[in-house]
């Protein structure tokens, strides 16, 4: 069951004409793959292999150079990713406080690394370093929500909840 | 000036930590009061940037009396209106405690945590509405560049900086004004000026603060440099994880084009500044300039070799003069007040102040401003309040993960750029970690190196081959594994990183580990030759055990553990099966009676199987 929605949304191809118009507007500014790639992704969630594909086509970069910078910078992800995302930080404060603890956590709970997404794409965890709430250390943002002085338990119940 | 006169102005931190701990909820329900009891007339609710109190938020303060209350509520919100706003009254149940003696503070400038600083770069932050220009002019804002507009020649301009001593607050602390030299020297005519604004330091957010809280310092700062070093066109390249600071800036900007204070012909001078906003994709090694450089220009951020410099060939080869967010914030004051003023502030050979994200077991952590030469004690104990939980100060760590840790016998170190550095730690980028007791070392440095290594760009190999081979060492001596040619391998590794890496980053990444080989060397031939890690942190040395004298059976240990390695019913003692335990530490936190014993090295005689509480070596 997992698998079939897995293969379906695979197979869903890409719609590139939304990129069109982020490649129109960034047609004359220089150095401009960066701020394209990201708007790529807030359009699709993941830099998708077409988009890759049609950005080279437009810009006159090379797919290799376009994939380097994909690639090189933590930010961009080549795959999809989950219907939430958990991101736990691991900067110092946290990292004292019990952080590495938490990921553990996750990891067993969901039984993927951190980096990864569940096979039904569920749930991202990710791991991120200091976003400056220190003071509530050890945090997480889930979708975008900051959740602070965390405790293994509490982070699993979190994310247990997520739909 | 149409704008009516306030009876009493709340002023509610929406920097980070605040917001993250319901800053924006707490805004809602004071707008909602006020208006409810018809006083929008009269009270103003005003979202500032960071207060540098982080722990305490949401943090909100009543002027004029400058009334500071904490941990505020959505549910504390009505109380508060209906007492201070209404009746005058303090609510006491908002005030600030001091830790230990209990003392209640209610003003805003008696707290102890604000006592000892200095706050100049931060002077703006918490105190004006970020969003709003005319808070930024009213306090003296654009007031150094309509000066240096008017009145000064750019030669001007570089000899007051230079003269102030103001040293560059990214990291390595170059004198500023002789940078700005170079870049005005350099032959060309189109030139760049770029904000690093990538603050990559893993528990450091000053930069955000400053962006977030009073952004137009950092524009004001960038446009005066260009007009000394002779550049039409800056860049500030920042983080992207950093939306809110970016909003700001932007915002800030376009301000700051309307008034005609960034543009062509700035005041009409025939100077013109323009200023656009990177966002950054997530290396830590963009925060080197040249990579940073690499980054704005759409390509991958790896760093160059330098020479040239690029003051003479950066941003598409030009001539670019790259500072910290903090070096342009502190220019316009500079200015204003002059170069002596500055340079009578902190130390002779590190004036200023200096930022730092005091976090880790301190009890007020926060974002504090000092000025140079205070001691760490005094920031540990006076304005951090010292250790939590009757615990022992063992380490604080500075500079992030290429900086370096000082033990107890640094506390009464000058903090300044040379003395750190001196002393094995560094200024860096502001990040100041303060551990306990129950940090291990060997950890600590691991998880440094971690970071270190997986941020390594690759480009050279010492730092590529030479991070991930010093981690493997790490990890092995963490889990058990070491051996004592390890320390030996270790300061050879380091030795090569230090020489031959590329960029700073290959040459500062063994700095946590020797500085922790410095000053906890022991710590190190524990793990190594007795198996055994005195902060009890290594998972592989450790094991845990229900002390059979104090177990009285209650049964909590054994319903929270995830693995279920606990025997024992009602009123026995509990006996922990040492082969499944995976040391995740719940037991020890959940058990009512501390009766759970954490140990390295040695074992406790525990009966075999449970047996009835009080019966044991009877
Ligand atoms: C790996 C690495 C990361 C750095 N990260 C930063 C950073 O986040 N912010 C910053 O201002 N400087 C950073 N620097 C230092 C910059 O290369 C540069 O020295 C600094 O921006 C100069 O500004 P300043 O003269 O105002 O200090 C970093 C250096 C290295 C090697
Ligand atoms: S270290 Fe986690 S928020 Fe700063």
């Amino acid at each position: 069951m997992v698998l079939e929605e897995t293969k379906i949304m695979n197979d869903e191809t890409v719609d590139l004409t939304p990129l069109d118009e982020v490649l129109e507007a960034f047609r004359d500014e220089r150095g401009a793959i960066i701020p394209i790639l990201q708007r790529t992704q807030e359009i699709y969630g993941y830099v998708p292999a077409e988009a890759i594909q049609h950005i080279s086509k437009h810009t006159g970069n090379s797919v290799a150079q376009l994939y380097g910078v994909a690639t090189f910078y933590s930010q961009f992800y080549l795959e999809r990713r989950g219907r939430h995302i958990v991101s736990i930080c691991d900067g110092t404060a946290c990292h004292v406080k019990g952080a590495p603890r938490l990921v553990t956590t996750l990891e067993e709970q969901l039984g993927i690394k951190a980096g990864e997404t569940t096979p039904d794409y569920r749930v991202t965890v990710e791991v991120v370093y200091c976003l400056g709430s220190c003071a509530l250390a050890p945090m997480a943002v889930i979708d975008g929500q900051v959740v602070g002085r965390l405790v293994p338990d509490k982070v699993s119940k979190l994310v247990r909840e997520l739909e | 000036m149409s704008e009516p006169i306030y009876r009493a102005n709340v002023l509610v931190c929406t920097g980070t930590g605040c917001d993250s701990s319901g800053a924006g909820s707490v805004i809602d329900a004071l707008r909602g009061e006020v208006e409810r009891r018809e006083l929008q007339g009269e009270v103003r609710v005003i979202e500032t940037g960071c207060r540098g109190f982080c722990a305490m938020g949401p943090i909100v303060i009543v002027y004029p009396e400058g009334l500071f209350y904490c941990q505020v509520q959505t549910t504390d919100v009505e109380e508060l209106v209906e007492e201070t706003l209404v009746k005058g009254r303090i609510l006491q149940r908002l005030v600030f405690e001091v830790p230990h003696s209990q003392q209640a503070v209610p003003f805003y400038d008696e707290i102890p945590f604000y006592e000892k600083q200095q706050r100049i770069t931060l002077r703006n932050c918490g105190v004006i509405d970020p969003e709003s220009i005319d808070e930024y002019i009213a306090r003296g804002g654009y007031e150094a560049l309509g000066k240096v507009l008017s009145e000064m020649s750019s030669e001007d301009v570089i000899e007051e900086v230079k003269a102030s001593g103001l040293r560059g607050r990214g990291g390595a602390g170059f004198l500023t004004g002789l940078k700005w030299e170079f870049t005005a020297r350099a032959p060309g005519d189109v030139k760049y000026v770029v904000c690093n604004a990538d603050e990559g330091d893993p528990g450091a957010f000053m930069d955000r603060s400053i962006l977030e809280g009073d952004p137009h310092s950092v524009i004001e700062g960038m446009a005066i440099c260009g007009y000394s070093v002779g550049s039409s066109e800056g860049y500030v390249y920042c983080r992207a994880e950093y939306p809110l600071a970016i909003k700001r800036l932007r915002l800030a900007i376009e301000q700051a084009e309307e008034y005609g204070l960034l543009g062509d012909d700035i005041f009409g001078s025939g100077f013109g500044f323009h200023l656009k906003i990177k966002e950054g994709a997530g290396a830590f090694v963009c925060g080197e300039e040249t990579a940073l450089i690499a980054s704005i220009e759409g390509k991958r951020g790896e760093p160059r070799p330098r020479p040239p410099f690029p003051a003479v060939s950066g941003l598409w080869g030009k001539p670019t003069n790259n500072n910290n967010v903090k070096s342009y914030a502190n220019v316009p004051q500079i200015i204003r007040n002059g170069a002596e003023w500055f340079a009578a502030i902190g130390t002779p050979r590190s004036p200023g102040t200096a930022i730092f994200a005091l976090t880790g077991k301190v009890e007020n952590t926060g974002l504090i401003e000092v000025p140079m030469g205070i001691t760490l004690r005094e920031i540990i104990y006076d304005i951090g309040g010292g250790i939590p939980d009757g615990k022992e100060f063992k380490a604080v760590q500075t500079g992030g993960p290429l900086g370096g840790c000082l033990p107890a016998s640094g506390l009464d170190l000058q903090v300044d750029f040379d003395s750190l550095r001196q002393a094995g730690a560094v200024m860096g980028s502001g990040g100041m970690i303060v551990v306990d007791e129950e940090t291990c070392m060997v950890e600590f440095s691991k998880y440094f190196l971690t970071f270190a290594s997986a941020e390594s760009c690759g480009k050279c190999v010492p730092c590529r081959v030479g991070g991930r081979r010093m981690l493997e060492i790490l990890t092995r001596i963490t889990e058990g594994e070491g051996t004592p040619e390890d320390i030996d391998q270790i300061k050879e590794i380091a030795k090569g990183m230090d020489s031959d890496s590329l960029c700073a980053l290959g040459q500062l990444t063994p700095g946590p580990i020797m500085s922790a080989l410095r000053y906890f060397e022991d710590e190190f031939h524990a793990h190594i030759n007795e198996d055994r890690c005195p902060a009890k942190q290594c998972v592989n040395m450790i094991s845990y055990y229900v002390s059979p004298e104090t177990c009285v059976g209650c049964g909590m240990c054994k319903r929270e553990c995830p693995v279920q390695v606990i025997d024992g019913e009602r009123r026995m003692i509990h006996i922990i099966n040492q082969d499944g335990c995976i040391k995740c530490n719940t037991c020890f936190e959940v058990c009512p009676f501390d009766a759970i014993v954490k140990l390295s090295g040695g074992e406790i005689e525990v009966p075999e199987e449970p047996i009835p509480v009080g019966s044991f070596g009877k």
